[in-house]
């Protein structure tokens, strides 16, 4: 039914959506480490991971860019904000920073882009421009077939899935159980 | 251009799929315009509704019957001195109104408001719809802070715990609901809005009415939280005036509070939109799988044009029951131009719904169509907005503890029975 829409829609203006995306990423991302106050930190952040689920979008994966709106700009990102609320920004602001990690920084940094070049340089089959175009309608479908499997089979991830839900539950539990004296 | 223009009229897909860019957005134009004059009609008939239910009048300065009171409102919230205060973090009292402006219409691109009358149809729609709706908290909590006051910072507070607990009971009735749309022999589900809406067709039930009383309890539990998550009356701590002033708006004015009041508006809009896809079957008229024939939907495609004739025949009504006195003169005329407004709109409606009423194929057909999934559709939400204002004039204000005990220890326990049990059903039965 939506297969014939969507082999013949092609993506619309792809390298200005794909550049302003990321430049939007990085400018916000740069942004997050720069801004003294919390909450505006907080806030290009939350364009960060947008500009994040975007790219997602445009890699055919649009559960996963959904599962990122929802999960971390609408659900974690909130609670950042809450607790950013509670601290008196004013004066965390002009405290002075004794702190001395950023020569740690930035070598952390170093190696990620060196493992983000290498990943470009030796994995280039993987990019979207090499692959098959995927079917953007069975997204979902595809990747409920491999969490839980189909057709009474269980999928390749079936297993790990469910024991990471099970290590969440017994977050949650602990969670609870942390923050209430009597149960 | 015409070709492109008519091109999408014999088209069976929304415009985003058919990769139509024009007539996409003419549907973004079309929607924004419409849900605009929708929360402005909205204003109205809620402060007239409110008011009845008080024994009041409401409005009845601003043209006949206070008509043009929401025009009046427009109109002086923009002429307003816009205060910024002056310990406030400017920048984010910008941005906050806006984000909470956008989260709300941007939900509006995959709402169907028929198989072909949405601008896209994602494959991840009803996700894509939670994920966006779930920011618009954000513009409230930025709100609060930036305002630099102790009420809007406890409004603000009060908000997002209120809409990160109740998102949590709304999620799992939505999940229910698309459990439904792979069981019973169709095979697989989905997530896309008009999937959702065709697998309602295909299996011959509202959602509401499948595995009884499954279905109805998901659906009332998505009800409940969609009060929650739109901060609305009885659940409306947020803005509570008696204790907040006005909560996370208090520092707002102008026409800065006004993006606020329509995002608002818009966002009940598109809750509503949400709760008549998934549980009411969307853009189909009553029974469309029972009563099959040319005949019967030459009946149903009367009901539109019926509306408005009913609308002008109570408008007439009033022009006829105004006081008899050169003071009410302007006033009367003004209703009968209206009046006779609505009864044009009923003429046409029902000319094209005669016009089209053989040949589908032809363009008075296909209008003909459309028509008729709209005007299901917007009936269908229209009762919702209804039973917002009810519940607002109906029940008082929850306590915030009594509140937080609602959504966590009910709604939460209920919708993770009902998931479980709607799961347990579906593979039983098929």
């Amino acid at each position: 039914m939506n297969s014939v829409v969507n082999t013949g829609a092609a993506p619309v203006a792809t390298p200005f959506f794909f550049y302003f995306l990321a430049g939007a990423a990085i400018v916000s991302g740069l942004l997050v480490i720069t801004r003294r106050n919390a909450v505006h930190s907080a806030l290009s952040l939350i364009v960060t991971l947008l500009s994040v689920a975007g790219l997602y979008l445009m890699l055919y994966a649009p559960f996963v860019a959904g599962v990122q709106i929802i999960v971390y700009a609408g659900g974690i990102m909130v609670l950042f904000l809450f607790v950013i609320m509670l601290v008196n920004i004013e004066r965390s602001a002009k405290d002075r920073q004794f702190n001395r990690i950023w020569p740690v920084g930035l070598a952390a940094a170093c190696a990620l882009l060196s493992l983000f070049v290498s990943a470009f340089v030796k994995g280039r089959n993987l990019f979207p421009d090499r692959l098959v175009a995927l079917q953007e309608s069975s997204n979902t479908q595809q990747i409920a077939a491999m969490l839980y499997g189909e057709a009474g089979r269980m999928g390749p991830y079936t297993f790990a899935f469910e024991i990471a839900s099970l290590l969440l539950l017994v977050a949650i539990l602990g969670a609870v159980i942390m923050t209430k004296k009597k149960i | 251009m015409l070709n492109a223009f008519m091109s999408y009229l014999g088209s069976t897909v929304p415009p985003g799929n058919a990769d139509n860019q024009l007539w996409a957005l003419i549907y973004v134009l079309i929607i924004f315009a419409g849900v605009s004059l929708a929360v402005v009609a909205m204003n109205w008939i809620e402060r007239k509704a409110l008011a009845h239910f008080q024994i009041r009048l409401g409005p009845m300065r601003v043209g006949p019957h206070g008509l043009l009171q929401p025009i009046a409102d427009a109109l002086k919230l923009m002429l307003k001195e816009d205060i910024i205060p002056a310990q406030a973090d400017a920048v984010v009292f910008w941005v906050a109104p806006l984000i909470g402006l956008l989260a709300a219409f941007t939900v509006y691109t995959v709402i169907p408001f028929g198989p072909s009358q949405a601008v896209s149809d994602m494959n991840i729609g009803i996700l894509f719809m939670l994920g966006v709706s779930s920011l618009g908290v954000l513009g409230i909590i930025t709100a609060g802070w930036a305002s630099n006051s102790h009420y809007p910072l406890i409004g603000a507070l009060r908000s997002s715990a209120q809409m990160v607990s109740y998102e949590v009971a709304m999620g799992l009735a939505i999940v229910s609901a698309l459990l439904m749309t792979s069981l019973n022999r169709t095979g697989t589900g989905t997530l896309s809005m008009i999937g959702i809406v065709e697998a309602q067709q295909q299996q011959g039930v509202w959602f509401i009415f499948k595995f009884f009383p499954l279905g109805l309890i998901a659906f009332v539990i998505f009800a409940i939280a969609m009060i929650a998550e739109t901060n609305r009356a009885p659940f409306d701590l947020p803005e509570a005036e008696s204790e907040l002033t006005a909560g996370f708006h208090t520092e707002y004015s102008g026409l800065r509070w006004s993006l606020f009041m329509l995002g608002e508006y818009a966002a009940m809009i598109a809750v509503s939109s949400i709760a008549v896809t998934l549980w009411l079957g969307g853009w189909m008229r009553p029974f469309p799988n029972l009563l099959t024939g040319s005949a019967w939907d030459f009946i149903f495609s009367l009901f539109p044009g019926l509306t408005f004739a009913g609308l002008a025949a109570i408008a007439f009504i009033g022009t006829a029951r105004m006081p008899a006195q050169a003071y009410f003169r302007i006033q009367r005329i003004g209703l009968a131009v209206f009046a006779a407004l609505l009864g044009l709109i009923a003429l046409l409606l029902l000319a094209i719904a005669v016009a089209g009423r053989t040949n589908d194929a032809s363009i008075a057909g296909r209008f003909r169509e459309g028509i008729d999934y709209v005007y299901w559709f917007v009936l269908k939400v229209a009762v919702f907005m209804y039973l917002f204002i009810w519940y607002r004039a109906t029940w008082p204000r929850y306590r915030f503890d009594q509140l937080m005990r609602v959504g966590w220890k009910v709604m939460l326990p209920i919708s993770l029975g009902v998931l479980i049990l709607t799961a347990i059903v579906g593979v039983l039965i098929s």
